[in-house]
């Protein structure tokens, strides 16, 4: 039998040897002031935020649903943590906290939408994607908001045992997901209402609080990964601030093996996959390519691996493989 | 009776526009004039046109993630072609919609061989098109050329160009939808995919043609934009996607497929404008961001009503 997360690990393993070999500088690490520094390092914490996305639109996908908005809720809770932080002269912890249950309340909002009103995910999502960036648009009236604070920066980029802070939220964080996918119901009533919402129902799942609460994890991840984000540049940039992210967070859980279609949730894969698209991303900056350009890549990426996963692809891969026995 | 469960989406867009429109009128000085309702026609022409295009995809059961950027990616091309390679004005725009109409069949073709989601594909489409652009050129570009300038300034009556496009394209659309082999079989995708395929309609060539429908109208209202603009933009067509669902909506055209009109659509492209051009020129919240809050806010309101009139009416399929 082949390990569940056999091609992920596969893809990865062959973008790390191919960049060991051909991309000066990939492997060079090294101790200063007490801190691991060099590009892997640097993977992970770049890579933060995406693999927050991709640990909650990992339960969202698995429900069949999808969440594009996350970019935008970034981009919201950034925002309020900083105008919070500078105009409100509140404290840190009183910042994290209003921008979290900002993200929150949004992800409630397209839960229940979605849930309750039964309009589709993606019309839900797109409408709070454009809602979400307007508002932090008119929250800072279209102006980057820098700041000092260093208890706030620590999120983005303090060092914790000689690595950057933002791994261990991630890690912290997808431990939680991880183990109450594992370790409780709450995994199996995921997978069998992204496979059959009708049957889930009448097996008597609460399907509607089982959406809700994915959508609001969803969105407190995107909150989290908002304020790494702003942490991490001591400056909120609503304009920039997890623009396009939605595409490597969808693309993270699909490389991961999560079915777009539902009824799978594979949170392991999705981590996997968003350090694949994080390396993938720091290999174009480091060959020189700019961040317009990446996104032609991205797309190909995208395609080609959710093409992987149709029956289409299948039929195509039987007949390759007929011809050849022939 | 029948007329009516059939349009009872369309009738209340239009009712409800009408009603919009008394409440402005009295509400605003002057706004109850015929320049009044020209500048609605030719400042949402761009967006018009988009529509149009995105209405035969929402009518056929998908969904186009890629409009806007295919329509900046129009304008850059146009901008790029007239301004530093000096093609012939015409020359240029009917390159850009070869290339738009182009992607969207890509598009439609890999959303048919495959059978992967329309979004997942278009929203892929939207960053490789956006990516595609960046590539041909990084930065936007002024368009200031004679040919290029002159039929910008042209006018039919007190109309301008661009308003007369759309009101073109409104009626081509309406046209094709309503009175051709084409439009039918859209409608019958929409109302069901294995339903058309058991009738023995052209699904594959149906759905690949839709996509390229909505490009072309995509990359056409790119070229109304550098008649709008004088430039070839990059930054104008980002959350032009829900702008075009949102009208397209708003007109009564189902989500799920099937039901629809591209006349509704008309209105929901007028209705739209009237609300934003009330909350920024008449009542002075020039805020863009709270613009786009106030589109995402009618949007989700206009697809509830939906799904209240559908559930009442008994039309659309339960979802």
């Amino acid at each position: 039998m082949r390990a569940r997360n056999f091609w992920p690990w596969v893809a990865l393993a062959a973008l790390l040897v191919f960049n060991l070999l051909f991309t000066p500088g990939f492997a060079r690490l090294e101790l200063r002031d007490g801190r691991l520094f060099g590009t892997l390092v640097d993977i992970f914490q770049n890579g933060a935020p995406v693999m927050l996305l991709s640990v909650g639109m990992t339960l969202v996908i698995a429900l069949g649903g999808i969440d594009l908005s996350v970019g935008s809720v970034m981009a919201l809770s950034g925002a309020v943590a900083a105008l919070l932080m500078t105009e409100q002269a509140q404290s840190v912890p009183v910042a994290v906290l209003a921008a979290l249950a900002l993200a929150l309340v949004v992800g409630a909002f397209n839960g229940a939408l979605v849930a309750y009103g039964g309009i589709q995910p993606i019309i839900v999502t797109l409408v709070m994607l454009v809602m979400g960036r307007g508002l932090a648009q008119a929250l800072t009236h279209d102006q980057k908001i820098r700041f000092e604070v260093p208890a706030f920066e620590f999120i983005g980029n303090g060092t914790v045992l000689g690595l950057p802070f933002p791994i261990f939220l991630v890690a912290a964080l997808a431990l939680l997901v991880g183990l109450m996918l594992t370790k409780t119901a709450a995994g199996l009533y995921l997978e069998a209402m992204g496979s059959n919402p009708r049957a889930a129902r009448l097996c008597g799942l609460r399907v509607h609080v089982i959406r809700l609460v994915a959508h609001m994890t969803c969105s407190l991840c995107a909150g989290l990964a908002g304020l790494i984000a702003a942490a991490d540049i001591k400056e909120a940039d609503v304009a920039n601030a997890g623009l396009y992210l939605e595409l490597d967070a969808i693309l993270a859980v699909v490389l991961g093996g999560t079915s777009l279609t539902g009824g799978r949730a594979n949170l392991v894969g999705s981590l996997i996959g968003a350090t694949f698209i994080q390396t993938l991303t720091t290999m174009l900056q480091m060959r020189g390519v700019i961040t317009e350009h990446t996104l032609i890549i991205k797309a190909a990426v995208a395609l080609s691996v959710c093409f992987m996963q149709t029956p289409a692809f299948e039929r195509l891969a039987r007949r390759f493989r007929s011809a050849e026995a022939a | 009776m029948n007329f009516v469960r059939k349009h009872i989406t369309v009738l209340a867009g239009a009712f409800v526009y009408v009603l919009l429109y008394a409440v402005a009128s009295l509400r605003y000085e002057g706004f109850f004039s015929l320049p009044v309702f020209i500048n609605f026609l030719s400042n949402n022409a761009v967006l018009g046109i988009v529509a149009v295009g995105m209405t035969f995809v929402i009518l056929s059961g998908g969904i186009d993630l890629s409009v806007g950027a295919v329509m900046s990616f129009s304008s850059v091309i146009i901008g790029v072609l007239v301004m530093d390679l000096h093609w012939n004005v015409y020359a240029a725009i009917a390159a850009a919609l070869v290339c738009g109409t182009a992607l969207g069949a890509v598009m439609g073709a890999i959303i048919h061989a495959t059978g992967i989601k329309p979004f997942i594909v278009t929203l892929a489409g939207m960053f490789f098109v956006r990516g595609l652009a960046f590539l041909i050129h990084l930065e936007s570009i002024s368009i200031s050329e004679p040919g290029h300038t002159a039929i910008a300034l042209a006018s039919v009556g007190a109309l301008p160009v661009t308003a007369v496009l759309f009101l073109g394209f409104v009626l081509v659309g309406w046209y094709v939808a309503v009175l051709t082999p084409f439009g039918r079989e859209v409608y019958a995708l929409g109302g069901g995919e294995e339903a058309a395929l058991l009738m023995g309609l052209p699904v594959r060539r149906t759905k690949i043609a839709v996509y390229a429908v909505s490009g072309f109208c995509a990359s056409f209202a790119g070229a109304a934009l550098t008649f709008y603009l004088s430039s070839g933009s990059h930054l104008e067509g980002v959350g032009m996607e829900l702008d075009a669902i949102a009208t397209v909506v708003i007109g009564g055209t189902l989500l799920a497929g099937g039901v629809g009109s591209v006349f509704g659509t008309f209105i929901g492209v007028l209705m739209l404008g009237l609300i934003l051009t009330s909350i920024t020129t008449y009542e002075g919240m020039m805020s863009s961001g709270l613009t786009r809050v106030a589109i995402g806010g009618l949007l989700l309101a206009f697809v509830l009503l939906q799904k209240v009139l559908t559930r009442r009416a008994g039309v659309g399929r339960a979802t």
